[in-house]
C-alpha cells in the first residue's frame, strides 16, 4: 500500500504545486488555440493536480468520492464532446460542424473559435477522470490485497 | 535546433531505451524509461513537433512512469527470475528483415519540411493557409485536431474512456462487482 509521506518537504511542494499545476493546465486547455496544448494535455495534468495530493497527504474524505466517481465525468466530457458535435447535426449541418453551432451574433470562425474550446472541455473531463480513475482502481487493488 | 543536437538526442533516447530493458531493479527500469520519454519529447520539440513533445512529456514522461510505479508498489521491485538473455534464430533473422525493410523503405521518405512532398501538397497546405479565417485558431494542430479531423478525436476519446472503463472493471473492489 502507497501510505502518505511524512516529510515536511514533500508536503509543502504538494501544497504549493497543486494549485499551479491546475492553474497551468487551465491555460494550456484555454490558450491551446494559440499555443501548444490542448484539452488532451490539460487534462493529464488535472489528472495530475488530483493525484499529486493524494500520494503526498493520504487519501481523504472528498477526494475518495471524487475518485470513486471519476469514471462517471469521463462520460460526461464524451457526451459534451458529441452533443457539441450533434447540435449542428440537429439543426441541418454536419456533425461536428461547429460553424454551424446556433450562438447568435458571431462569425462562423468565431463560432467555430467557441466549438474548439468547448470539445476541448470534453476531452479534458475524460482524460483527467480516466487517469485519475485508473489510478484509483491500482491503488484500491493494492490496499484490497494487503489486508 | 541544429542536427548535431537532434542526434545527440537520438542517441542518448536509443541509450536509455535500452537500460530500461536491460537494468536489474525494476524501479530503476521505470525511472530510465521516464527519462527516455523526456529525451523523446526534447527531440520532437527539435524537429518543430511542439505538441507532440508536449504530450510525450506529460503522458509518457508523467502519467505513465505514475502508473508504472502504482503498479510496481503492489509487486516487488526485484525481478524474481533473471531470464538469460537468449536470442533465437527466428527472432534475429525476423528483426534483421524487419530492419532491412523499414530502412529500405525510409529511403523513399521526403525530407523533412520538402514544399514539393507529396503529403505537402495535398490538404495540409489548405490547413496552414486557411485555418486562421475559417476557424479563428492561429495554433494549425488545435485546428486540425478538434475542428478538421474532429471525429478522429471523438473516437480517440472514446478509446482513452474505454480504457479507463476497462480498468474500473478489472480492479474494483470485489465486494462492490458481488452485489
Amino acid at each position: 500500500m502507497i501510505r502518505p509521506h511524512d516529510s515536511v518537504i514533500v508536503h509543502t511542494l504538494a501544497r504549493v504545486f497543486t494549485p499551479i499545476i491546475q492553474l497551468f493546465a487551465l491555460y494550456v486547455l484555454i490558450h491551446g488555440h494559440d499555443s501548444p496544448g490542448g484539452g488532451f494535455q490539460a487534462g493529464t495534468l488535472f489528472a495530475a493536480s488530483v493525484i499529486l495530493p493524494v500520494i503526498a497527504f493520504g487519501i481523504q474524505g472528498s477526494l475518495a468520492v471524487l475518485e470513486r466517481r471519476a469514471i462517471i465525468l469521463g462520460a460526461v466530457g464524451i457526451l459534451l464532446y458529441a452533443g457539441i458535435g450533434l447540435l449542428p447535426l440537429i439543426l441541418g449541418g454536419e456533425f461536428l460542424n461547429y460553424g454551424e453551432l446556433p450562438i447568435p451574433g458571431m462569425e462562423t470562425s468565431t463560432r467555430r473559435h467557441w466549438g474548439i474550446l468547448g470539445i476541448e472541455t470534453g476531452v479534458t473531463l475524460t482524460v483527467a477522470a480516466t487517469a485519475v480513475s485508473i489510478y484509483y482502481s491500482l491503488r484500491e487493488r493494492g490496499e484490497e490485497e494487503e489486508k | 535546433m541544429t542536427l548535431f543536437d537532434d542526434y545527440l538526442l537520438l542517441l542518448l533516447s536509443v541509450v536509455t531505451a535500452l537500460g530500461a530493458v536491460f537494468v536489474r531493479d525494476l524501479l530503476s527500469g521505470v525511472l530510465t524509461l521516464a527519462a527516455y520519454s523526456f529525451f523523446l519529447a526534447l527531440l520532437w520539440a527539435g524537429l518543430g513537433a511542439v505538441d507532440v513533445a508536449f504530450t510525450e512529456a506529460v503522458v509518457g514522461a508523467g502519467l505513465s512512469t505514475l502508473f508504472f510505479l502504482v503498479a510496481l508498489f503492489l509487486t516487488s521491485h526485484q525481478e524474481e527470475v533473471r531470464k538469460r538473455l537468449q536470442v533465437r534464430m527466428v527472432t534475429l533473422v525476423g528483426l534483421g528483415v524487419l530492419g532491412f525493410l523499414l530502412l529500405f523503405g525510409s529511403v523513399d521518405l521526403p525530407v523533412v519540411g520538402d514544399p514539393e512532398s507529396l503529403p505537402s501538397k495535398h490538404v495540409s497546405s489548405h490547413y496552414l493557409r486557411k485555418s486562421l479565417e475559417e476557424t479563428g485558431t492561429p495554433n494549425v494542430v488545435t485546428a486540425v485536431l478538434a475542428d478538421y479531423r474532429g471525429f478522429d478525436t471523438l473516437g480517440e476519446t472514446t478509446v482513452i474512456f474505454t480504457a479507463g472503463i476497462g480498468c474500473w472493471m478489472l480492479l474494483r473492489r470485489r465486494d462492490d462487482s458481488a452485489t
